[in-house]
C-alpha cells in the first residue's frame, strides 16, 4: 500500500539581500532547495534519502511534516492531499506524522522537564489528562531505555547526554503512536558508539507500531543498514532510486557510485573507485542540463544541454542519467 | 523570627554563592530601603505631614535629618517618601511590563502587519526623551499618584516591547519551537509554554534595570510638580521644596532626598547588572 506519494515537489528559498542590492536588483534570486522531486513510499517501509549536505534532503523532510510550505507539487499522505493544508487541517495529521530532528541539543525546550516534554503531545491533542499523560510518559521513558523513569521524568534536558536527549526526542515522537516518521539524520550528531543503539530503538518502534520511516542521512552505510529503498539526491533532484541491495550492488548513476566509493570499509573491495572532481555547485545557479555534469567523468555534450529524466531500468531501479553505468556493469 | 530568617537564608544560599559583590551590594541597598519604608512608623514618632518643630533646624538628635521650611521632620519624610517612590515606581514598571511583554510576544511571533503596526507605534514612543513624554502625559492627566504611575508606565512599554519582540524572533526559529509545531501545539501554547519561559531571565533583568531608570523619571516628574501633590512625602518633591534654600546654607533639605534617590537607583541598577551576570552565565552553561 502506498503510504506517501510525492509528485514534482518544489521549494525555493528567496536569497536574502541587503538594501543596496535590492535597489539595484535585476531579478529575485532563489535557492532551489528542492527542485521537482517525485517518489512513492510504501507502508511499513524504511525509505532513505541520501545526499551531501545542501542537497535538499532535510528540506524535503520538513516539507513532508509541513514545517515548510511547498511552492509547487503535491504531497499525498494516505490518499489525501496535504500539500497546502492549513494549520487547522494539519492538526489531526500531526498525530500520524512525526519528525525526529538531527540536533538533540536544540530540539528540547531547556526550561521543560523531560517528563513534560514527552507528555506534551498527549496534552496538546487532548488524548489524556495530566495524570494519564504522566503515566504514559513514564511508560515511554522505560520503553526508550531511560531508566529509572521516575528519575528521568524530573530532569531537565541539560542534565542529559546527547544520546539520552535523542531518546527523549524519539519518545516524544512515538507517544502519539504515529504511522509515519521523518527521521532527519537522527544519529549524525550522536557519539559513534551510541548510534547503533539509537537506530535499534528506532527499528523497535518500527515493528511495534508498523511505522513507515523516511530516513534522511548523508551516510550510505547507515542507510544500507536499515532501509528497504534508497533514493539519492543531488542539488535538489533525485538522481537514483532503487531497493537497497540493488542500489549498493549496481549503482547506475555516477554520483551514487562516487558516494559508494567514499564509504570507508574494512574489507578490501574489488570494485573500482569513482572520485568526483570539484565541489557541489551553487544551488542558486545550478548547472544546466544534468546538474552533475561539471563534476562527472563520463559527461558529454548532451549532459550540459538536456536534463535527464528519471528512467526505469528494471528491478525497481530508476535513474536520471544520459549515460548510466549499465553498460559498464560487466 | 530567627527561624524565618534562617529559612530565607537557606533558600537564597545557592543564589548567593553565585552572586557577585555587585549583586550583594545592590540587594543590601534595595532590601534596606524597602525595610526602612515599610517599618517607618516604628522608626520615627513624627508624622511626615505635620509641623513638629521650628522650621529649618539642622540635623540633631531630636530631628535626625533636621526640619524643613514648614517645620516638618525630614527623617520621617525620607522614610515615608520611600513608600511613595517605591509604590509609584514598582507599580509603573509592573504595569508597563504587563503591557509590553504580551505585545512584544504577539508582534515577534506573528510578524507581518501586526508587527509593523506595533513596531511603528512603539518606535515613535521610544523616539521621545522619556522624561519629556512622561511630563506630557502627566500634564494632561493632572498631578496624582495614579496618573504618575500611568505616565511612567507608558514611557517604559517600548523597552519591554523591543526586547521581547527581538528575543521572540530568534527563539521562534529554534528547533524546540519547531518541534512543538510538529506535535501540533497551538500558537498560544507555543508562546506561553515554549517562548515565554525562555524569555523570563531577560525580562527579570530588564525589569530591575527599568526600576532604576523609573526612579529617576519619577524624581524628575515630582521635582517639576507633576507627581503626587503636596504635602505627600516624596523625595523628588522635597528636592524641589528644598532647592530654594540651598544657597542660604540649609543643605539638609536637598542632600538627604537627593542622596536617597541616587542610592535607590544605584541599588536597583546593581541588582540588575548582578542578575544579568548570573542568568546569562547559567544560559551559557546549559549550551
Amino acid at each position: 500500500m502506498i503510504e506517501l506519494e510525492i509528485i514534482d515537489l518544489k521549494k525555493y528559498f528567496p536569497v536574502q539581500k541587503s538594501f543596496l542590492e535590492r535597489l539595484l536588483a535585476r531579478e529575485k534570486q532563489f535557492i532551489k532547495a528542492v527542485d521537482g522531486i517525485s517518489f512513492k513510499m510504501f507502508s511499513r517501509q524504511v525509505f532513505s534519502l541520501v545526499g551531501e549536505s545542501g542537497c535538499g534532503k532535510t528540506t524535503t523532510g520538513r516539507l513532508i511534516v509541513r514545517l515548510e510550505k511547498p511552492d509547487a507539487g503535491k504531497i499525498v499522505f494516505e490518499g489525501s492531499d496535504i500539500t497546502f493544508a492549513d494549520e487547522k487541517q494539519l492538526r489531526p495529521l500531526r498525530r500520524k506524522i512525526q519528525i525526529i530532528f538531527q540536533d538533540p541539543y536544540a530540539s528540547l525546550n531547556p526550561r521543560m522537564r523531560i517528563g513534560e516534554i514527552i507528555a506534551e503531545p498527549l496534552i496538546v491533542h487532548s488524548i489524556a489528562d495530566k495524570k494519564e499523560a504522566k503515566e504514559e510518559a513514564l511508560k515511554m521513558l522505560e520503553n526508550v531505555g531511560l531508566t529509572p523513569p521516575h528519575m528521568f521524568y524530573r530532569l531537565f534536558p541539560h542534565q542529559l547526554s546527547g544520546g539520552q536527549r535523542q531518546r527523549v526526542a524519539i519518545a516524544r515522537a512515538m507517544i502519539l503512536k504515529p504511522k509515519f516518521i521523518v527521521a532527519d539524520e537522527p544519529v549524525s550528531m550522536i557519539d559513534v558508539s551510541l548510534r547503533a543503539a539509537i537506530l535499534k530503538l528506532l527499528m523497535k518502534f518500527k515493528t511495534l507500531y508498523n511505522l513507515s520511516i523516511l530516513f534522511i542521512t548523508h551516510d550510505l552505510a547507515v542507510a544500507r543498514l536499515i532501509s528497504d529503498t534508497i533514493a539519492v539526491m543531488y542539488l535538489g533532484k533525485i538522481v537514483e532510486i532503487a531497493p537497497t541491495e540493488e542500489l549498493i550492488d549496481n549503482p547506475l548513476h555516477p554520483y551514487t557510485k562516487a558516494l559508494l566509493s567514499s564509504v570507508p570499509s574494512l574489507i578490501r573491495r574489488k570494485r573500482e573507485k569513482l572520485v568526483l572532481k570539484g565541489e557541489i555547485a551553487n544551488p542558486i545557479n545550478p548547472p544546466s542540463g544534468c546538474r552533475l555534469h561539471p563534476r562527472c567523468p563520463y559527461a558529454e555534450s548532451i549532459c550540459s544541454r538536456e536534463e535527464p529524466k528519471l528512467i526505469f531500468y528494471g528491478n525497481n531501479h530508476y535513474v536520471a542519467c544520459h549515460f548510466p553505468l549499465v553498460n559498464r556493469r560487466y | 523570627m530567627n527561624i524565618g530568617f534562617e529559612l530565607i537564608r537557606k533558600m537564597l544560599a545557592p543564589w548567593l554563592k553565585e552572586a557577585s559583590l555587585m549583586l550583594k551590594l545592590g540587594l543590601a541597598i534595595v532590601i534596606t530601603i524597602i525595610a526602612l519604608s515599610i517599618t517607618a512608623p516604628l522608626l520615627t514618632q513624627y508624622s511626615p505631614i505635620i509641623k513638629v518643630g521650628d522650621a529649618l533646624r539642622p540635623p540633631s538628635t531630636k530631628h535626625l535629618m533636621g526640619t524643613n521650611n514648614l517645620g516638618y521632620d525630614m527623617f520621617s519624610r525620607i522614610l515615608y517618601g520611600g513608600r511613595t517612590v517605591l509604590t509609584v515606581v514598582v507599580s509603573a514598571t509592573l504595569l508597563s511590563m504587563c503591557i509590553g511583554v504580551p505585545l512584544g510576544l504577539i508582534s515577534g511571533y506573528y510578524g507581518r502587519i501586526v508587527d509593523r503596526i506595533f513596531s511603528i507605534i512603539m518606535d515613535s514612543m521610544y523616539a521621545f526623551p522619556s522624561l519629556i513624554l512622561a511630563l506630557a502625559i502627566a500634564a494632561v492627566l493632572g498631578p496624582s499618584m495614579v496618573n504618575a504611575i500611568i505616565a511612567i508606565a507608558v514611557v517604559y512599554i517600548p523597552t519591554y516591547f523591543r526586547m521581547v519582540r527581538g528575543q521572540t524572533l530568534s527563539i521562534k526559529s529554534l528547533l524546540y519551537v519547531e518541534a512543538a509545531k510538529a506535535i501540533g501545539a497551538r500558537d498560544l501554547r507555543i508562546i506561553i509554554k515554549h517562548i515565554l519561559p525562555n524569555l523570563l531571565p531577560t525580562i527579570i533583568v530588564v525589569f530591575t534595570m527599568n526600576i532604576a531608570d523609573a526612579i529617576l523619571t519619577e524624581a524628575g516628574l515630582s521635582f517639576l510638580g507633576f507627581s503626587v501633590p503636596p504635602p505627600t512625602p516624596d523625595w523628588g518633591a522635597d528636592l524641589r521644596a528644598g532647592h530654594e534654600y540651598l544657597l542660604a546654607g540649609y543643605w539638609w533639605l536637598v542632600a538627604f532626598p537627593g542622596f536617597m534617590i541616587m542610592l535607590l537607583a544605584a541599588g536597583f541598577a546593581l541588582v540588575g547588572e548582578g542578575l544579568n551576570d548570573i542568568l546569562s552565565l547559567r544560559g551559557a552553561e546549559k549550551r
